[in-house]
């Protein structure tokens, strides 16, 4: 077996503390619980980032899937993917006065990543 | 693309043509526009919409009534999975035509796992690869199924794996309408890593709201995967709060969330008891939230009776707790990857069972005491008990360690063979990255911490505007990427079926164009086995290749087993070969019945000669049978053995417009002989210019009778309404 945890049901001794309230109040306290739930994990994904949540900004910003893949991965590579691909992307084409396409494409050639600064 | 006629057939390569520039009319989701108080051919219906365009009804609608086809307010869902997108569009049509207004198209085996988004038209297993090019061709398609039908069409597919963001923003520049979306499936199913997966949700679901897209959750696969489902319900609930709460969250607004929901069990046990209560207790829980309810598959067999009763029981249910979408799981889902007529036969079912329960809530109502409502709590506290715990062990993601879900204990109950899934573990481990200070994107729905303000503090909530816009505003920025496969691509299967498509020539079909698939329906007076094995052996006699027992069905250990085979023809017909005779026009009910009360009309009636049979001419004279009396035409029954000079002068007497003559008996020509024998007759008393002749019997053809001296011959398979229509429209 898998090792998780194996018990009776014992429902009878648990619900004791839900045996009196209200049925808006079970309802009120089934939302509240889910809040208490999610909320850890809205954190997390607020506060992080993953290739396909930047692929999907590449094509956002006018890039194909088959562009928006290996740009991902050379930002992974050179560690700066915690900067936002797109991010990047903006950067170069400000500081070359590029279209956004063309710094995207260039950089898919491997030019101006070495010249990137944060 | 062309706008095509009724008889007309959609043409693929229309579609395909100029597909690179096509943008979708329109985004979001539809609900169906509900009518109060409908009034459709003198009936009221209290929960029905708006009437469509173009339809066909249930049969009984086609047969009793002109295609009389009231609309359910529910939406009803097709899920259509043949694995060739070209081949779908057409069963949108039929669907459509049917009552479908989502059209669910179902993925290829293993998209979940590919890591980033399919190209071109690749063939799918059991669904598509879901690309952008076929996301556009069946939203092109519907486009136009839409205004032939009358009603807005919501296209849907899914939003899971590890490319989730990129799909949805792929849907949302296509004009998808809905999608499935729900990271806990990806963890428990797909073995996701589930940091990855809740990461990648919230961007998905952050599009989806921008896109105003319906989402469906995935909970409903608990209910599949469990040893035994109606233990899951409180769990069920869970699942379903986690993601209407994550989802919301994220700014998808409650009435676009709809619950998968599913009825646990089925008979042999005794379902409803389980079913109602769960169906309540989630309507009280998520009474701001959406329901799609669909139909119990843990249970179904390669019966497709067996399936259409769980699928009617649980509309009783989704009736009974108000559901908002209704899916169709077609009948033989539990046999084969579902063929067109099934999914059509699952939209009648719909259709049928929802207009038949139309106003039950003002007629019955559920009870708020007793079994039904304890059971109810008891599921709503199991299910706090287990969010209760959830947070005790350190959260979702410690829960989902320890093995919490999937166990096939009714919690608290637990029996320790849940699905477990570690932090660090699955596909896309290792794939998160914490977002530095100044991480920044400069798109349209990004979900979470954005720095714009490093660029411009007055387009923090527009940050796409630092581009000029992104594809959400600026749709002409998207690009489009045709084929990648030489071989496996649309251009390439089409040629395979191209002497079948738009042409004279024509096959059988259940899901491709000219797959050749046909059915076999037999009874076999042996046992089970040799049942199958013997069915096998007649399909290859009747010359069908592949030949597969599809279905097996014991009527008794050895008097007979009802099996059903499935092969293939590998022979077509040409059409234009077909010599096709005129369908007889037939005049409606009402014109009948006025024309006759304006002007009444008078026959007689016997089966002439030597003759016992009464059952063709009863069925053509009585009302019961949808004889020509029901439109009030008088008849004079003279029975049977009738000699015709009676029948002549009966004719004479009552002073009938007609004579209907039975004659069955064929022997030496008989039948046409006695005709000849009552065309004389009335002449002889000059009557012949004031009567219609008109015989009727299983042997009679139509020009042998007209010659005999008839005015009309029916032949085998004569409805009343064939011969009323005739005397009205040639009365003398």
């Amino acid at each position: 077996m898998k090792g998780y945890m194996k018990r009776e049901d014992d429902f009878q001794t648990r619900r004791k503390h839900l045996e009196n309230l209200t049925n808006e109040e079970l309802h009120n306290k089934f939302w509240s619980l889910l809040e208490e739930t999610v909320d850890p994990l809205l954190e997390v994904a607020r506060t992080h980032t993953s290739p396909s949540v930047e692929r999907s900004v590449l094509l956002r910003m006018g890039f194909s899937s088959i562009e928006a893949k290996p740009l991902v991965e050379m930002a992974i590579d050179r560690e700066l993917i915690s900067k936002g691909v797109g991010h990047c992307i903006y950067k170069v084409s400000k500081e070359n006065d590029l279209s956004i396409r063309d710094a995207g494409l260039e950089m898919l050639e491997g030019k101006y990543w070495d010249s990137l600064k944060f | 693309m062309k706008n095509y006629k009724p008889n007309e057939k959609l043409d693929i390569k229309d579609i395909l043509n100029d597909i690179e520039n096509y943008t979708p009319k329109r985004r979001g989701w539809t609900w169906r526009e509900k009518v109060d108080n409908l009034v459709m051919n003198g009936h009221t219906y209290s929960d029905c919409s708006k009437p469509l365009k173009n339809s066909i009804g249930i049969q009984s609608a086609v047969q009793y009534f002109e295609n009389l086809d009231p609309q359910p307010v529910e939406v009803i869902t097709t899920e259509i999975a043949s694995g060739r997108f070209e081949d779908d569009i057409r069963r949108m049509r039929m669907a459509a035509w049917h009552g479908a207004d989502h059209i669910m198209v179902i993925r290829t085996a293993g998209q979940s796992h590919y890591d980033g988004l399919v190209e071109g038209t690749p063939q799918g297993i059991g669904g598509i690869p879901i690309s952008r090019k076929q996301v556009r061709c069946h939203r092109k398609a519907l486009d136009f199924i839409e205004e032939e039908v009358g009603r807005p069409i919501n296209y849907h597919s899914y939003i899971s794996g590890v490319a989730g963001p990129e799909i949805a923003v792929m849907f949302a520049e296509e004009g998808v309408n809905g999608a499935h979306q729900d990271p806990q499936y990806n963890v428990l199913y797909r073995n996701i890593n589930m940091v990855r997966s809740f990461v990648d949700a919230a961007e998905s679901k952050k599009v989806m709201s921008w896109a105003d897209i319906a989402q469906i959750d995935g909970a409903h696969n608990a209910n599949a995967t469990a040893r035994e489902a109606w233990k899951v319900m409180p769990e069920l609930m869970v699942q379903h709060g986690i993601n209407s709460m994550f989802s919301y969250k994220t700014g998808i607004k409650k009435e676009n969330i709809c619950l998968s929901t599913v009825p646990p069990s089925a008979a042999p046990v005794p379902c409803t008891k389980y079913d109602l209560p769960y169906a309540v207790a989630l309507r009280d829980f998520f009474s701001e939230y959406k329901m799609r309810a669909q139909q119990n598959t843990k249970y179904i067999t390669s019966s497709s009776r067996e399936a259409t009763v769980t699928h009617v029981l649980n509309m009783m249910i989704s009736k009974l707790t108000n559901a908002d979408i209704q899916s169709t799981i077609t009948p033989d889902e539990g046999r084969n990857v579902p063929w067109h007529m099934y999914n059509i036969e699952a939209c009648d079912t719909a259709k049928q069972t929802l207009v038949a329960l139309d106003g039950l809530l003002e007629m019955v109502e559920l009870k708020t005491d007793g079994y039904l409502a304890d059971e109810a709590r008891e599921i709503k506290e199991r299910a706090i008990l287990y969010l209760e715990e959830l947070i005790e062990v350190g959260g979702y993601f410690e829960a989902v360690e320890k093995g919490f879900f999937v166990d096939s204990g009714k919690y608290p109950e637990r029996h320790g063979d849940g699905i477990g899934r570690k932090l660090d573990t699955g596909i896309g481990a290792g794939t998160v990255y914490e977002r530095d200070d100044d991480y920044f994107a400069p798109v349209t729905a990004h979900f979470g911490y954005n720095n714009v303000a490093q660029y411009d503090e007055s387009l923090v909530d527009n940050p796409a505007k630092l581009i000029e816009g992104c594809t959400f505003e600026k749709p002409d920025k998207i690009i489009f990427i045709d084929e990648l496969d030489e071989q496996d691509n649309v251009n390439e299967r089409m040629k395979e079926a191209e002497e079948f498509r738009n042409t004279n020539m024509i096959k059988p079909e259940v899901e491709w164009l000219a797959d050749g698939t046909v059915v076999l329906e037999m009874c076999l007076p042996t046992d089970k086995r040799t049942a199958e094995i013997a069915s096998i052996e007649i399909a290859k006699n009747m010359n069908l290749s592949n030949p597969e027992v599809i279905h097996v069905e014991v009527l008794h250990p050895s008097e007979g087993i009802r099996v059903q085979v499935k092969g293939k023809t590998d022979f077509a017909v040409d059409i234009s070969k077909l010599e096709i005779p005129k369908e007889p026009i037939l005049l409606s009910d009402d014109k009948l019945w006025e024309t006759i009360e304006e002007k009444p009309l008078k026959v007689v009636a016997a089966t002439v000669g030597e003759d016992e049979h009464s059952v063709g001419l009863r069925e053509v004279i009585d009302i019961k049978h949808g004889g020509i009396e029901k439109w009030g035409i008088e008849v004079e029954y003279l029975g049977t053995s009738c000699p015709v000079e009676k029948l002549v002068d009966a004719a004479i007497e009552v002073n009938a417009e007609a004579i209907l003559a039975s004659t069955i008996i064929s022997h030496d020509k008989i039948h046409y002989k006695n005709i000849k024998k009552i065309h004389e007759l009335c002449i002889e008393k000059g009557i012949r210019d004031k009567v219609n002749i008109i015989c009727g019997g299983t042997q009679v053809i139509s020009e042998l009778a007209v010659e005999s001296g008839a005015d009309a011959g029916f032949g085998r398979g004569t409805k009343g309404k064939h011969v009323a229509t005739f005397l009205v429209n040639n009365r003398k």
